[in-house]
């Protein structure tokens, strides 16, 4: 007996999970039958789960929190009982901005090409032309990434620059129409950009924050508790996506899979790259390696740390101009369900982490944390500017960033 | 009242135009191109705004609503609790509005319900429009293969279709289906056409 789940997404490398989960058999052996729900917009993705077309959503993390807070649309308590990856975004920016700021045939130094950016953007808004960047959604990693790196460089966004809201599919002919500047977005849509001559990656945003929460598995909080047996036996499908995806062995297979005109319609070369953390940084290049670009499943990267949903619940608070509240901080950190995550994979082969919650961003080396069942070293988690997020003392660090 | 409809299949467009029209005082503005969405909507000035739910640049219009100091009136989703009803049937049948603050509930929900049945029309007769397509796309595949078996096997036409229908039976198959394996293979085999 199958259970049908309804999973919505956006074409994206980091809609891999589920994907994969049933393309490849792992929803059918939990007893599930997934269909997927492909659409052009958030607004959409999140629409539809909203209202019951989907039971749950590959969603830009700090939507979710945006969503129960009741940014922007009334409040609608969501859940995150599983993370879909870390990081896997860019920073493309127009040739000629890239030749101003950028380290030529290598990813930069994200404090060097801050340093210059900040003299440029200075020299742009002198001009009435300041610079604009694209992100893909206002309540996204992306959004927060570029912005925590700009501020850190002394470049205060909404100030100093402007940052607009463009759609991947559309970023590549944002960037050659000069409508923007440089823009953040995920695979393939950078490569695409490169592929075109319009644009050059500048950074990713593994180098801002090496082990940054990006995209989530989001579902209505009634949903998960009516479907709750449902819901683990997805996380166990997804966990054994995750295996699968980062297996070198199965790179192209899974990259013709995710190519196809029903998932991302899209070019398996570059869709390969992305899974393969290589990069082709300016057409004409050569391609780089930056290990960890996507981080799918590794040192527990699919566990929901409830610190992750309180650095995201700093961020808005930082960049919507709200003042922060206890109560809403303690919402946004009930979004992230460790306890659901546990439940569903305790006596598999999954590690599983004895807290909760880290300290984010404290890890200059490799290190062994304590566990609830396997093993797990994490290796090395930091914010390109050396600062740490600890949730015990959230109000300092907003105090911090003002 | 303002309306502007945003949606990039100008066919459907007016027939929504058309639609509200009907209603009294109703000013309606159709935007069906992407490039300069914002600035566009900017002018208009519309007390509501309806958008087709495929629309890629709800993410960035939902932005200016959110951000513009622009707009002299803030514009939300559609949001009152008493009207979650006429959100649900209005996302069901693929649109999303967007309203001023303020608009009386009384005229959104006639509103939207003239959208929604419009939407709902426009997607049946997309359906069908599809349905005869596929039909004529089937009829000129049993065509084609007709043909390959009658000069590759020197066969009648009826006698090409009996094979085909033959073939078709023993395979469980519908003809259309058997009819395309053959043109594929006929292409394959490098029979050209």
């Amino acid at each position: 007996m199958t259970t049908q789940l309804t999973i919505g997404f956006l074409p994206l490398v980091d809609a891999c999970l589920p994907i994969l989960a049933r393309e490849h058999g792992f929803a059918e052996d939990e007893g599930l039958s997934l269909r997927l729900l492909r659409d052009v917009s958030w607004a959409t993705v999140l629409d539809r789960l909203l209202y019951g077309h989907s039971d749950a959503a590959h969603m830009i993390a700090p939507l979710a929190i945006a969503t129960t807070l009741g940014r922007g649309r009334p409040a609608q308590p969501l859940s995150v009982p599983f993370v879909l990856g870390l990081n896997g975004n860019a920073i493309t920016m127009r040739p000629d901005l890239a030749a101003l700021v950028g380290d030529a045939g290598r990813l930069g130094d994200p404090a060097r090409v801050g340093a210059k950016l900040a003299a440029v953007a200075q020299t742009r808004l002198a001009a009435g032309t300041p610079l604009r960047f694209g992100v893909v959604h206002r309540y996204s990693s992306h959004s927060y990434m570029l912005r925590y790196w700009l501020a850190a460089c002394g470049i205060q966004p909404e100030r100093d620059i402007e940052i607009v809201t463009i759609a991947p599919p559309f970023c590549a002919d944002a960037l050659e129409a000069g409508e923007v500047d440089a823009i953040c977005v995920g695979e393939p849509w950078n490569s695409v950009a490169v592929e075109r001559g319009v644009g050059e990656i500048v950074l990713v945003t593994a180098q801002i924050w090496r082990r940054g929460v990006e995209k989530v598995l989001a579902l209505r909080e009634p949903v998960l508790d009516e479907r709750r047996p449902e819901v683990e036996a997805l996380i166990r499908a997804l966990a054994r996506a995750g295996a699968h995806f980062v297996d070198s062995a199965n790179w192209q297979a899974n990259a013709d899979i995710l190519a196809r005109p029903e998932y991302l319609d899209g070019d398996s070369t570059l869709i390969h790259r992305a899974i393969a953390d290589r990069l082709l940084l300016a057409r004409g290049g050569a391609t780089v390696d930056y290990p960890d670009f996507m981080f799918q499943y590794r040192e527990a990267a699919n566990f929901p740390w409830v610190s992750q949903a309180e650095w995201l619940y700093t961020q808005m608070v930082r960049w919507d101009g709200v003042p922060h509240s206890p109560q809403e901080a303690a919402r946004a950190a009930h979004v992230f369900r460790p306890d659901v995550y546990r439940s569903a994979l305790i006596g598999t082969g999954e590690p599983l982490p004895g807290a909760s919650s880290k300290v984010e961003g404290s890890l200059a080396q490799r290190t062994a944390v304590s566990t609830q069942q396997g093993a797990i070293t994490l290796e090395r988690n930091q914010f390109f500017d050396g600062k740490s997020f600890d949730p015990a003392r959230l109000e300092e660090y907003l105090a911090s960033q003002r | 009242m303002r309306i502007a409809v945003v949606d990039e299949s100008a066919a459907r467009a007016s027939v929504i135009r058309e639609g509200l029209a009907t209603l009294p005082d109703c000013e309606i503005f159709v935007v069906t191109e992407r490039r300069g969405l914002v600035a566009r909507i900017g002018e208009i000035a519309p007390d509501i705004v309806l958008m087709d739910l495929g629309n890629p640049s709800r993410d960035m219009l939902e932005d200016y609503f959110a951000v513009s100091r622009a707009l002299a009136r803030p514009i939300a989703m559609f949001v009152d609790e008493s009207d979650d009803e006429a959100i649900a049937a209005s996302i069901d049948a693929g649109v999303s509005a967007y309203v001023v603050d303020g608009l009386a509930a009384h005229r959104i929900r006639s509103l939207l319900d003239v959208t929604v049945r419009r939407f709902n029309a426009f997607a049946r007769l997309q359906a069908e429009l599809d349905e005869a397509r596929g039909a004529l796309a089937e009829r000129d595949a049993v065509d084609k293969a007709k043909r390959i078996l009658m000069d590759s096997r020197q066969l009648t036409e009826p006698q090409a279709y009996a094979e085909l229908r033959r073939t078709a039976m023993n395979q469980g198959k519908r003809i259309a289906d058997i009819a395309a394996a053959v043109v594929t293979a006929h292409q394959l085999l490098g029979g050209g056409g």
